[in-house]
Formats: C-alpha cells, sequence, structure tokens
C-alpha cells in the first residue's frame, strides 16, 4: 500500500499568477487542493487612516491606487460621496466626460483581464493584443490629464481638466475600432477548445451562494443575479443611457468571461451614445468653494466598478476631512468565496478559478 | 460630540433644506457661499424655497422631492413597518433609534440594540417581508464616546436597502458576529477586528487581515498613536 | 575508423549548438510577429546575437545549488537530460549520405533513449527539494508515461508500411509517396504526442508558468539551467527531423524537384514543422493534467490502433495496398 502525505504549498506572495503580493497557502494531495487559506495585507497602506487627516481633494490621489486598473471609477467614488450629502449639482458637461472616462477605463480594466487571464491559461499572444488596444485608451488618458495609469481627475464638483480639442473625436474612432477587436478576440479565444475545456463548469457557484458571500460585479452577474448598479441604483448620468446587463448562469469560469467581454461591448454602446450627446461647451466644475466642506451626516454611496461593487462610506461632521471614510472594495470581497470554490479542485484550476475572480492586490488591502 | 449633538444634526439634515440653498449660494457667488454654507444656510429654512428659484437651474428628481421641508420622506412608511415588524418579532426597545437618511436616497436607517442584534439579524435575513440577502458593506466607526458598526444591507427580493447602525462600547467593544447569516461578513469583521478592535463574539476565525499579526493597537481607532507621527 | 567517425559528431554537436541559438531567436521573432511585436533588435544585426548573449550571461552566472538540494544529483540532472537529447541526432538520417549512426533498429532506438530525459528532469525536479520542481517533475514523468505509447503505436503504421525499423529504409519507401498521406491518422496521433514529449505548448505542463512558476527548472541557474534549456530546444531539432524522416518523406523532393540538393529539401521540411511547434506556441492556452491524461489515453491510443487496424487491412486490399 502506497502511503500518500498532504504537502503544504505557499503560493505567492510573490508568484506570476496571484496579480500581485497575494499569498494563498494551500494543502495539496497530489495535485488536488484540500484547503486553501487566502493570506492578505502586503499591500496594506492605511488608505482610511491617511484619509482622515487629508482633505476631500487630497484623498482623490490615494484612491487612484486601490484599484490601479480603473482608478477614474475609484476617483469617482470619492467625489460621489461628498458629492451626494452635499448634494451639489454637477454641470452636464463634467457628468459626460465622467462617464466617457469610467466607461473607458472600465474597457481597459477588462482588456488587462482579458489579456492576464489567458496568460494564466497559458497562451501568451491574448495578453499582448488586449495590451495593445489598452494602450490607446492609456493615451487618451494620457491626453486628457496627463497620466496613464493614476489619473486624479475628478474633482468633488466636478472634473479636473476639460476634454481637449479633438478628443471626443479620438474617442469615437476608438470606440469604432473597439468593436472591431472584440470580435477578433472572440474568434481567437472563445471558440478554442482548450479554453473552453479549461473555463466550462470550473469554479462554479449558484446565486445564494454569491448574495452570501457579498459578490458583486460580474462574479455576481456570472450567476444569475442581475444586479448592476448603473441600472439598478444609477449614479451620476446613467440613466440616460441604453445598455443591457448581461448575466450567466453557472457562476463558471467561461460565464465570467462572456459577461466581461459583453461588458466590453456595453461600455462600447455607452461611448457611443456619450459622444453622441456630449455637449458643445460648457463648465466642468461646478461652483464650489476652494475648501470642501462636507455638510455632517452619513452617507454610503456605490458604484459599479469593473471589479463590482465599489462603496464608499463616509461620515462627515462638518469638517474639511472626513471623520470616516471606509471603502467596500470589491476585490476584498470576492476573494472571500476563494478557499470554498478551491477546495477539490486541482493546482491547475487554482490559477484559473483565482484568475477568473480578477482581483487588484491594490484594492484587497487598500 | 455628544450623541444628542450628533443626532441634532442628522435632525436638520432631515428638517431642513440646506442644499438647494447652498447651491443657489454658490452659483451666485461662490466665496460667500463658502463662508455662509455650513453656518448661513442650515439657520434658514424658510429661504430654501425662494434661492432655489433664483439659483437651481436644473433641479434633479431627488431634490424635487424635498421642495415642501417638512414632507415626510417617501420611505417613512417603510421605516414604520419595520420598525414595528422588529419590535414585534424580537421585542421593546430593540429599535433604539429609527431615521431616513436622505441625502443618501431615502435610505431607512435603524439603530439596533446591540444584545438584541444576532436575534434581529436573523430575522432581518429569514423573515418574509424583510428578506436581506446580501450583505453589501460592512463598517466600523470609532465615535471616541462609543463605537459602532454600520451594516448596508439590500433585499434583493424587495429591491431595498436598509442602514443598521449597532453600538458598543469602546472599553471591551463587542458585537455580536453575523458570519453565520451573511457569511460575506467573515473578512469584513475581521477587518473591523483588525483597525478598530471590536471583538465580535461567534465569528470562528477572528484574527488580523490587513496588518501584520503582531502588530500593536487597532489603527483606526481614534486614540491610537502612530509608530512614529511624522510619517 | 576515419576521421570521419570522430569529427562527424563534434561538427554535428556545433551544427546542433548553431541551430538551436537560431532556433530560439527564431522562435522570439516569430512570436514577435504573431504578437505584432518586432521581437529582440538589440544585440547585433536584426537581433542576430541576442541568444549569444544570453548563453554567455547564463555562463556568466553565479552557479547556485540550494541548501537543501541533493548536491549530486541536482549536478548530474541536467547531463542525463542533455546527453540522451543528443544521442538520438545520431540516427536521423539528414540524406542518403549524411547519417551518423544507419543502425537496423534505429527508430527504436530513437524513442527509447529519448525516454531517458524524462529521468533527468524527474531526477532535477526531485534533487531540488522545492515543491514546484516537484510538481512540475512528477507531471512529467506522468505525461512521459501517458504519452510514449500512443507515440510508439502511431510509427507502428509507418513501420509496417516500409517494413523496416530502419530509419534510411523508412524514407527510401517513400519515395513514391509520402506515408503522411496513407498514414494520416498515424500521423495526427504522432505530432500531438510529440508535442507532449517535447514539453512544448498546449503541453508545457511540467514548466507552466502561471501555475508551476518554472516547474522542474525552478531552482537551477546559470550553466545547469542552460543545459535544460539545451536539451529542449534539442529535442526540438530531433523531433522534427523525426517527423520528417517519418511522413514528410525525408531527403526526397517534391514534384520531383531534384535540382536541389536532398539535404535543401530535408532542411525544408525540417524547418516547417519547427515553425509549426512556434506557431502553436503563439496560439493555444495550455491545456489541464486532468484533460491531458484523457486525451492520451482515451483519444490517442485508441486512434493509435484504428490506425495500425486500418493499415493492415488496407495492406491486404489490392490497388492501394502498395501504399500501406
Amino acid at each position: 500500500m502506497i502511503r500518500t502525505e498532504e504537502m503544504l504549498l505557499n503560493v505567492g506572495p510573490q508568484h506570476p499568477s496571484t496579480h500581485g503580493v497575494f499569498r494563498l497557502l494551500v494543502k495539496i494531495d497530489g495535485e488536488k487542493i484540500t484547503e486553501a487559506e487566502p493570506v492578505i495585507g502586503y499591500l496594506h497602506r492605511g488608505t482610511e487612516k491617511l484619509a482622515e487627516d487629508l482633505t476631500y481633494t487630497q484623498i482623490i490621489p490615494y484612491t487612484d491606487r486601490m484599484d490601479y486598473l480603473s482608478a477614474m471609477t475609484n476617483n469617482y467614488t470619492i467625489v460621489h460621496a461628498a458629492e451626494t450629502l452635499m448634494e451639489v449639482e454637477i454641470p452636464e458637461r463634467a457628468e459626460f466626460l465622467r462617464v466617457i472616462v469610467m466607461e473607458l477605463n472600465r474597457i481597459a480594466s477588462h482588456l488587462v483581464w482579458f489579456g492576464t487571464y489567458l496568460l494564466d491559461l497559458g497562451a501568451v499572444s491574448p495578453f499582448l493584443y488586449a495590451f495593445r488596444e489598452r494602450e490607446e485608451i492609456l493615451d487618451l488618458f494620457n491626453e486628457l490629464c496627463g497620466a496613464r495609469i493614476t489619473y486624479n481627475y475628478m474633482r468633488v464638483g466636478g472634473v479636473k481638466w476639460d476634454a481637449p480639442e479633438g478628443w471626443i473625436d479620438k474617442v469615437k474612432a476608438l470606440a469604432d475600432k473597439m468593436k472591431e477587436k472584440t470580435e477578433e478576440y472572440d474568434r481567437l479565444v472563445s471558440g478554442n477548445e482548450i479554453f473552453i475545456n479549461r473555463t466550462r463548469g470550473i469554479g462554479g457557484y449558484s446565486a445564494d451562494d454569491a448574495l452570501a458571500y457579498g459578490l458583486s460585479g460580474v462574479n455576481l452577474r456570472a450567476a444569475g443575479v442581475k444586479w448592476d448598479l448603473r441600472k439598478d441604483r444609477p449614479y451620476s448620468i446613467y440613466n440616460r443611457f441604453q445598455f443591457d446587463v448581461p448575466v450567466g448562469e453557472t457562476g463558471d469560469l467561461e460565464d465570467k468571461y462572456r459577461c466581461r467581454m459583453e461588458e466590453i461591448r456595453q461600455s462600447i454602446r455607452i461611448l457611443d451614445q456619450a459622444v453622441e450627446h456630449f455637449p458643445e461647451a460648457g463648465p466642468v466644475m461646478a461652483k464650489v468653494g476652494r475648501v470642501i466642506r462636507v455638510p455632517a451626516g452619513e452617507a454610503y454611496t456605490q458604484i459599479e466598478s469593473p471589479r463590482g461593487e465599489l462603496g464608499c462610506y463616509l461620515v462627515s461632521r462638518g469638517k474639511d476631512k472626513p471623520y470616516r471614510l471606509k471603502f467596500r472594495r470589491p476585490s476584498f470581497n470576492n476573494l472571500q468565496i476563494l478557499p470554498k470554490l478551491l477546495k477539490g479542485e486541482n493546482v491547475a484550476n487554482l490559477v484559473a478559478i483565482l484568475g477568473g475572480i480578477d482581483i487588484v492586490l491594490g484594492e484587497v488591502d487598500a | 460630540m455628544t450623541d444628542r449633538e450628533r443626532n441634532g444634526q442628522r435632525d436638520r439634515g432631515e428638517r431642513e433644506n440646506p442644499t438647494p440653498k447652498e447651491a443657489g449660494n454658490r452659483e451666485k457667488d461662490a466665496g460667500e457661499a463658502k463662508t455662509k454654507a455650513a453656518a448661513a444656510a442650515k439657520a434658514k429654512a424658510a429661504a430654501a424655497g425662494k434661492a432655489k428659484a433664483a439659483g437651481a437651474k436644473r433641479p434633479s428628481p431627488r431634490k424635487k422631492k424635498k421642495e415642501e421641508p417638512l414632507e415626510p420622506s417617501p420611505k417613512q412608511p417603510l421605516l414604520d413597518q419595520y420598525v414595528q415588524t422588529v419590535t414585534e418579532k424580537v421585542g421593546k426597545e430593540t429599535v433604539e433609534e429609527s431615521y431616513i437618511n436622505r441625502p443618501n436616497g431615502h435610505l431607512p436607517s435603524m439603530v439596533i440594540k446591540n444584545d438584541r442584534w444576532a436575534e434581529t439579524a436573523r430575522l432581518l435575513r429569514e423573515e418574509e417581508s424583510f428578506a436581506f440577502d446580501y450583505l453589501q458593506n460592512l463598517s466600523g466607526v470609532d465615535y471616541e464616546e462609543h463605537m459602532e458598526v454600520v451594516y448596508h444591507l439590500y433585499s434583493m427580493k424587495h429591491r431595498q436597502g436598509l442602514c443598521i447602525r449597532v453600538k458598543t462600547d469602546r472599553e471591551g467593544a463587542s458585537v455580536p458576529s453575523v458570519t453565520e447569516i451573511w457569511p460575506a461578513a467573515g473578512w469584513n469583521e475581521r477587518e473591523v477586528y483588525d483597525l478598530l478592535g471590536i471583538d465580535f463574539p461567534g465569528h470562528s476565525d477572528l484574527r488580523r487581515i490587513l496588518m501584520p499579526d503582531d502588530w500593536v493597537g487597532h489603527p483606526l481607532r481614534k486614540d491610537y498613536e502612530p509608530y512614529d507621527r511624522e510619517v | 575508423m576515419s576521421a570521419m567517425t570522430f569529427l562527424g559528431p563534434v561538427v554535428l554537436l556545433l551544427l546542433v549548438l548553431g541551430f538551436v541559438t537560431i532556433a530560439i531567436l527564431f522562435e522570439r521573432k516569430v512570436l514577435g510577429w504573431m504578437q505584432g511585436r518586432v521581437g529582440p533588435v538589440q544585440v547585433g544585426p536584426w537581433g542576430l546575437l541576442q541568444t549569444v548573449a544570453d548563453v554567455l550571461k547564463l555562463l556568466l552566472k553565479e552557479d547556485i545549488i540550494p541548501g537543501k538540494a541533493d548536491r549530486i544529483l541536482f549536478k548530474i540532472a541536467p547531463v542525463i537530460a542533455f546527453v540522451p537529447a543528443f544521442a538520438v541526432l545520431a540516427v536521423i538520417p539528414y540524406t542518403d549520405r549524411i547519417v551518423f549512426a544507419d543502425i537496423g533498429v534505429g527508430l527504436l532506438y530513437f524513442i527509447a533513449i529519448s525516454s531517458i530525459t524524462t529521468i533527468g528532469i524527474l531526477v532535477g525536479g526531485w534533487s531540488s527539494n522545492n515543491k514546484y520542481a516537484l510538481l512540475g517533475a512528477m507531471r512529467s514523468a506522468a505525461q512521459m508515461i501517458s504519452y510514449e505509447i500512443p507515440l510508439v503505436m502511431s510509427v507502428v503504421g509507418v513501420i509496417m508500411a516500409a517494413g523496416s525499423l530502419n530509419l534510411t529504409e523508412i524514407v527510401k519507401a517513400q519515395e513514391s509517396l509520402w506515408f503522411i498521406l496513407p498514414q494520416l491518422i498515424g500521423f495526427v496521433v504522432f505530432f500531438v504526442a510529440s508535442l507532449a514529449e517535447l514539453n512544448r505548448t498546449p503541453f508545457d505542463l511540467p514548466e507552466a508558468e502561471s501555475e508551476l512558476v518554472a516547474g522542474y527548472h525552478v531552482e537551477y541557474t546559470g550553466f545547469r539551467f542552460a543545459f535544460f534549456m539545451l536539451a529542449e530546444y534539442v529535442y526540438v531539432f530531433a523531433m522534427a527531423g523525426l517527423t520528417t524522416v517519418l511522413y514528410l518523406g525525408g531527403w526526397n523532393p517534391l514534384f520531383g524537384w531534384t535540382f536541389l540538393p536532398p539535404i535543401v529539401w530535408f532542411a525544408a521540411k525540417f524547418l516547417l514543422i519547427v515553425f509549426i511547434l512556434f506557431w502553436i506556441r503563439a496560439t493555444l492556452p495550455r491545456i489541464r493534467l486532468d484533460q491531458l491524461m484523457q486525451l492520451g489515453w482515451k483519444v490517442l491510443l485508441p486512434l493509435a490502433l484504428v490506425n495500425i487496424f486500418l493499415s493492415a487491412l488496407f495492406k491486404e486490399v489490392s490497388g492501394i495496398g502498395n501504399f500501406f
């Protein structure tokens, strides 16, 4: 009789597939995982603590560094929370600019996911294709606000910079180009037999489980819960746009993949409409004071980041600094279900399932 | 700041209508609004309607609701019903306080008594008229004289949100864990424990999550002394 | 005993090293083109010296042996992996004249010797005393056992048709028709199995970067690592050569274009195979371990058996029997 023993395998904090400094302690029996324990906190910078000593405008660059793959939505979450309590009126042009940059950022973020996910599965080329397109989006951001990753673009009351001459046309051209490119990705990957075998039926969960574990974003929708904050709790001017919310059925990796790819298409749809109705001229900042004082009160605001529900619980006492600021980071909450999903899977699926959740460690650890 | 003061502020937020006034002021004169907004605007509820007519060009639907300062919130009946159900099923004095958080999209909010919270949470999850199956957010706040754990719940069935606040003393802060009811609370409670030092009896694995295991102190407490002031 | 007996292998070794140098560059260039990049361009004209620089760097690197490693096995593993890779080249007939060891059981020799490399990988992975390396080594052993069988079974059809295990004889048997046509099923099985034998995408599980970091050679540095790399690319050379010989008619010309010398024909077919290997690498994701096993045992092996059966059957049918 052969005697086998479980082996404790330490994945991370430095590992090509943990997408950052994430550590996973797995007990494996051969290649089968019997137990998995995520260890996080390696990138904890105390954003919430720092925010208590910073004015609202000063907090914005810190939010850039939470989910650094979609800094625009993170920018928005803090200004949105402050604006909710202040009840300011945002100029039309600023709202449009916000929606455009957030949707562009969503596409860029999903492209990074697409590329790195295929890389996790062992395909190298899609990664480079996806980054080629993402590069063009970053160039647009660069032109708009002078930064490619950490934008620091939004302000309480509007946005910092107006769109430069011809920028909107470039967005339009990019949206048209992305339509073709998404189809190209579909042709390259979606029908690939190996890809389907690696994703179909892997890492699925029920809608009830997804809700119980507080999953959000694609992770929730892939399980069949139609819950998109842009539709269900409309913020900014999202209620003016036509778009669909793609949902899956089983929550497996293939559903997540299809949902994300469809979201890219829907974001392009929103971009098309936003570009078409973009106001000719107008201010991009509401008249708020130089020092932003948020009236006393509390508010929990929620927006749909590419990774899920990005919430912000703001407690203000009427000062120019928040009394307490708590970010509800989607990656942090989505990651909780990982040990449950990994049980009984093998090492190759570990990488696929972890990649499917789509975490950004800057956000998990905040 | 005491409890009463804070409640007072919240009441003002409800009773009055500072925003259109503020917005109007700002659009007329940003500099003036900056200094006045906080103090002056709040005092003059009556002027709100006039200022709104003068200033706000494109009122949002939310503001329309608040044109009459004393008009009850559309969510008020719902909140009353919630309070009634909780009082009936869990017991008197379970709900210490209830209010509508107007700026936050008229979010019904309740303050639940600490020692009744475990029971109430189960009710909120299982009772058909509540069916709050989605724990959106769990945060802890240190109010210096007491601590609070704030739960933002959502019911997918009724498409309705709810904010629950549970108070606890700063010394030996403790709030019953809800991980059994909403597994999503697991890591969030660990985070609150880590950063604010609130104990969650009933949590199966309450350890630090973001800070190193040997860290001393809980950074988000207001009396926390940083390792190095200058950093 | 002539001078060629000693000089020949040395020349071949240099040739193979030259091939490996160019092949790595070629692979990177091909991948670059397919991925919208330019590939290496910095070292030498058109990046020609990039691999040379890489190899020099590897040779100059500090030779690290992990403290808890089994030192003797750790040192010997790259050798075990590399020597068979080179030894199999002896039996490949490049043309009817250029063949180093024209032995009767050439094909059997090739397949038998090439299996030894897996022992090198296994030893390397085990002696590193690293869990990732161990997993990679185990995967490699499982993969080798699963794919050696369909590989051997698939060439039985060729052996039956040629009536010989001698590779030169096999090429000569293809003068009228290459075996790729009558032995199409066999060829497909052989090609897939050879990809798995080479540990190349989509069967690169033993060194799966995103899962096992680098698999069995994760602890190797410097020239020891270079040996594993070398073994891998020499196998590309050997396997592409063998595929050419078994199924693409070796040095036999196409369309009767005898004005091209046989070695050019061999090289052209050989390079086509190498290119396809790189192409596949740029295109496909990695297969999972259990799926790999299923493919090997449930698809390839039955297919190979069917191929043997059909070959035997058709051999008796008049008219087309000559081709089988």
